[in-house]
C-alpha cells in the first residue's frame, strides 16, 4: 500500500488516487477472507494451493510445448487439430476453462485470433489467466469488428489479402491458436521452438518470434 | 441481457494497451479474490452461467468503472447474499455474526490439484439429433432475454455458416433458471456459425474478415 496521500492540489494532475483504491480493495479483500474462513466456507491452505498452481504450474510455457511438438512432429500437429482437447492432455494439460478445446491454424492465407466478448473466456490449462488487456473493454469491443486495428495497436501488420478469422468464445469451448513456424529454424528442437512461441501468438494478436529474438530459456513472453 | 458486458462492436474505448511484462496478479488482493471466486464455486451452490449472470448484471456504470477482478468479488458477494450465506452486515465488517449455511462440499487444499485438473465439462449426452448440419445457412435469431444469455447482440438477426457441430452442451439460458441446486442441465446442440464481415458490420467492413460465435440451437433458425 502506498503512503497516505496528503499533498495538496492546486491544478490537475497526471495520476489518479490508485494507491487509496488498492488500499480499500485490500481491505475488503481481506475481510471477506477472513469471513469466509470463519464460516468455513474456504480454507485458506486451499487458496494458497490455487494461487500458486496459476503462478509456477500453469500458464503459457504449457500452450508453447504444445505448439512447438505441433511444428516438429507432424502426427502430433494432425491430432492437435483433428481432436485438440486430447492432444492436450497428452501433456497432462487439462481441466478448468481448457475442458473443450479447439486449435486453429495460422496459414499464409488466414490469420486466427480469439476473444470474449461477453466476459474473459480463456484457455486457462494451456495458457493461464489472460492479461488485462484480453479482459478489457477495447479489446472485446474491437476484436470482432476490427481486428486488424487490434493487431496495429499490437505493432503487428499483416501482409494484404490475409483473411482474418476471429473467434469469439461465447460456449465452453476454448481456443488455442497454432502460430505460423517462423522461417529459418528447420534445425531447432523442440524446446528452442518452444522459446518462440508467445502467449499472443496463441491469442493471435502477435506472431511467434524469429530465431535469435527470443531468451534462451523456454518461455512464452508477452 | 442486453447490458454493457455484451461489448462486440462498441466503439469509443480506444485503442487495446497491452502492458509490457504484466505481472499475473497487480495487488495481492487479485489473487485472493481469484482463488476466493475459484473456491467459493467448487462449493456447488451456483454455476458458472449463475455467476456470469451476477457479474453481468451489476449496474452498467459499476461495471464498466471496475477492473476485472472487482467484477469477481462483486460478484461473488451477490451470489453469497442472494443464497444466505453471508449477510450485507458480515460483509462489512468481516465477522461471522450468523451460523454458517451448510455446504455439502468444502474445496479442501488437497483436493485442489484434482478440482481444476478435471474442470466442469459441459458436454451432456441427448436423444434429440442435430437440427443443423456442416455448412448449413442459419440466422441468429432476434432475441433479447432479460436474463442470462450467450448470444450476443452484434450477431443477432445476421446470416452465418454452420462451421463445426461440438455435439449437445449445458444450455446457458437454461442453466440459470434455478438459482440453487439442483440446475437445470438439459442440453442443446452447439454449433460454431461463422458470419462473413460485411453481414455484421455493413459495406464498408473489411472484406477480408470472418467472425465466428459459438451458438447453441435456441439461438438459430434456418436461413436460405
Amino acid at each position: 500500500m502506498s503512503a497516505p496521500h496528503t499533498h495538496a492540489h492546486p491544478v490537475a494532475h497526471g495520476h489518479d488516487h490508485e494507491g487509496s483504491t488498492l488500499g480499500e480493495m485490500d481491505v475488503r479483500v481481506r475481510a471477506l477472507e477472513t469471513l469466509l474462513t470463519q464460516k468455513g466456507y474456504v480454507d485458506p491452505a486451499a487458496l494458497d494451493r490455487i494461487i500458486e498452481t496459476y503462478e509456477t504450474k500453469i500458464g503459457p510455457h504449457n500452450g508453447a510445448r504444445v505448439v512447438a511438438r505441433a511444428w516438429t512432429f507432424p502426427d502430433f500437429h494432425a491430432w492437435l487439430l483433428k481432436d485438440a482437447t486430447a492432444a492436450i492432455a497428452s501433456f497432462g494439460f487439462t481441466g478448468r476453462q481448457g475442458e473443450h478445446m479447439v486449435a486453429v491454424e495460422n496459414t499464409p492465407a488466414v490469420h486466427n485470433m480469439v476473444v470474449c466478448t461477453l466476459c474473459s473466456c480463456y484457455p486457462w490449462p494451456v495458457l493461464g489467466l489472460p492479461p488485462v488487456w484480453y479482459k478489457s473493454a477495447p479489446y472485446r469491443a474491437k476484436a470482432v469488428m476490427d481486428p486488424r486495428g487490434v493487431l496495429a495497436d499490437f505493432g503487428v501488420t499483416l501482409p494484404e489479402g490475409t483473411t482474418v478469422r476471429v473467434w469469439d468464445s461465447t460456449a465452453e469451448v476454448r481456443y488455442l491458436v497454432l502460430p505460423m513456424r517462423p522461417q529459418g529454424t528447420s534445425e531447432m528442437s523442440e524446446d528452442q521452438l518452444a522459446s518462440l512461441v508467445t502467449r499472443d501468438s496463441m491469442i493471435g494478436t502477435g506472431l511467434a518470434l524469429p530465431p535469435g529474438a527470443a531468451p534462451a530459456s523456454v518461455g512464452a513472453k508477452a | 441481457m442486453n447490458s454493457v458486458h455484451d461489448m462486440g462492436g462498441m466503439q469509443g474505448f480506444g485503442p487495446v494497451q497491452p502492458e509490457t511484462d504484466e505481472p499475473l496478479f497487480h495487488a495481492q488482493w487479485e489473487a485472493r479474490a481469484l482463488a476466493m471466486t475459484v473456491a467459493m464455486g467448487a462449493c456447488g451452490q451456483w454455476n458458472i452461467d449463475l455467476s456470469r449472470s451476477a457479474r453481468e448484471s451489476l449496474p452498467p456504470a459499476v461495471y464498466l468503472s471496475s477492473s476485472y477482478y472487482e467484477i469477481w468479488l462483486r460478484g461473488l458477494e451477490q451470489l453469497m447474499l442472494e443464497r444466505g450465506l453471508v449477510s450485507a452486515d458480515e460483509l462489512r465488517s468481516g465477522h461471522s455474526r450468523q451460523t454458517p449455511a451448510p455446504l455439502a462440499r468444502v474445496l479442501a487444499a488437497d483436493a485442489v490439484d484434482a478440482a481444476l485438473a478435471t474442470g466442469s465439462p459441459t458436454t451432456r449426452p441427448s436423444g434429440t439429433p442435430a437440427r443443423f448440419a456442416l455448412g448449413d445457412r442459419v440466422r441468429a435469431r432476434n432475441l433479447h432475454p432479460p436474463g442470462h444469455t450467450r448470444l450476443p447482440r452484434y450477431v443477432r438477426g445476421h446470416t452465418g455458416t454452420v462451421q463445426s457441430v461440438h455435439g449437445t452442451h449445458i444450455f446457458p439460458d437454461r442453466h440459470v433458471s434455478h438459482p440453487v441446486p439442483p440446475f437445470d442441465q438439459t442440453p442443446e446442440w452447439l454449433y460454431t456459425v461463422v458470419f462473413d464481415g460485411a453481414e455484421l458490420w455493413g459495406p464498408d467492413a473489411d472484406p477480408a474478415l470472418q467472425v465466428s460465435v459459438d451458438a447453441w440451437e435456441p439461438y438459430l433458425e434456418a436461413a436460405s
